[in-house]
């Protein structure tokens, strides 16, 4: 987009209103919802996933997710018998129209599905040179696309490549884990559709939360632990080839 | 003492000058939420929230579907939600008389989760769709709601 003197003039009056909004902000969405009460993360259970791509679909319709872009997608692993330190991996249009048929090649197959962490410790916050990204109270990360500069910082930060700069807004986009369905009660858009059960919201901090009993009962991982940054997205089943 | 002590009197005067405009100027730029929860616009979080949904989730599907509801709990899709097949319906649950779903293309609905590949777990049902069915529809002879092909008259 070309500005021109005349044209950035013009843009000056609603820039103030845009500002003015920024400077207020909007109330409370859930006026019930307490942050402190929560702290969410997520439950993959690898060996149920079956690579539909419903959850990569919905996410893109739920968070209106430019074409080409992903806030969370699906990994196909191959590992061949006799080259277990390189596994292939692939991920077709982020896996949304699921995954073609494989000539059965023998070692193993199997999907991963992608997403934000939601770090505790994480590291795209901590480069975020204005404070347009931060994790809530609740522990979810999220950007604040209206301070968001799109400087990049956090998308290059970010071990998980979970990020990415909006085509049409310019600021970093990433996972929300729908924060506006989570806080009125309701599940994630990739969890609701999730045929098999494969992805389940978890609330750390709900001791009911069927999430804690899973958690005593099976070997769960987090991705790239050696990094430290607190990932609250729960792998059950990873075999050691996903990176 | 200072010869020309009058320089650094209007020397000081320019700094405190400079730093009052910089405390006003910085209250006023500030968003009024900054700081609230930490080095963040605190009001950003209510404004997330605030988006509005697109999947309905199945509680609000059960509430009027009864008769779908009970069909399903007779098989094994049970488990598998309303809008997983069904799309986003919000909007459809919102306002069920002037937004109407659209009707499902099960050849194309259904293959994606079970049609067959290597990757997918072993116990999962999974057919070659071109070999089983060679292009036919899948509710032809499932019915999506309740999979499992009965005997006659049971149904």
């Amino acid at each position: 987009m070309d500005i021109t003197r005349r044209r950035l003039l013009a843009l000056l009056p609603a820039a103030a209103v845009a500002w003015k909004y920024v400077l207020a902000g909007t109330p409370e969405a859930s006026p019930n919802y307490k942050l402190t009460e929560h702290w969410w993360g997520m439950l993959i259970d690898i060996p149920k996933c079956i690579g539909c791509g419903s959850c990569v679909r919905a996410c893109a319709e739920e968070n209106d997710v430019p074409e080409g872009y992903y806030r969370t997608w699906i990994e196909r692993y191959h590992v061949a018998d006799w080259k277990i330190e390189r596994p292939e991996v692939e991920s077709p249009d982020g896996g949304k129209q699921g995954f073609p048929p494989h000539a059965d090649d023998g070692g193993k197959n199997f999907f991963v599905p992608k997403l934000c962490n939601q770090c505790a410790e994480s590291p795209c916050t901590q480069v975020c040179p204005v404070g347009a990204t931060f994790v809530t109270p609740d522990g979810v990360v999220l950007v604040d696309k209206s301070y968001c500069l799109g400087c990049r910082y956090c998308i290059q930060a970010c071990p998980y490549g979970c990020r990415f700069l909006n085509p049409k807004t310019n600021t970093a986009e990433k996972c929300s884990l729908c924060y506006h369905r989570i806080t009125k009660g309701l599940t994630t858009a990739c969890c609701e559709v999730c045929p098999t059960g494969a992805r389940q919201l978890a609330d750390l901090k709900n001791p009911k939360d069927p999430i804690h009993e899973f958690l005593k009962t099976h070997t769960v991982q987090v991705l790239k632990p050696h990094m430290a940054t607190g990932a609250k997205v729960f792998y059950n089943g990873m075999d050691g080839s996903v990176r | 003492m200072f010869k020309d002590i009058e320089h650094l009197i209007r020397l000081a005067a320019v700094i405190a000058v400079a730093l009052v405009a910089f405390v006003i100027l910085r209250a006023a730029v500030v968003p009024h939420s900054f700081g609230q929860y930490g080095h963040y616009r605190g009001a950003a979080i209510g404004e997330t929230a605030s988006r509005p949904i697109a999947f309905a989730g199945h509680d609000a599907c059960e509430g009027c579907h009864t008769d779908v509801v009970d069909q399903k709990k007779l098989g094994k899709h049970v488990v598998v939600a309303c809008e997983a097949c069904h799309g986003a319906l919000a909007k459809h649950a919102d306002d069920p008389g002037s937004v109407q779903p659209t009707k499902l293309d099960t050849a194309i609905v259904c293959a994606r989760c079970h049609e067959a590949n290597s990757a997918k777990p072993q116990g999962f049902p999974q057919v070659a769709t071109a070999d089983h069915s060679g292009g036919l529809a899948c509710d032809t002879c499932h019915q999506p709601h309740r999979p499992k092909i009965e005997a006659e008259g049971k149904k």
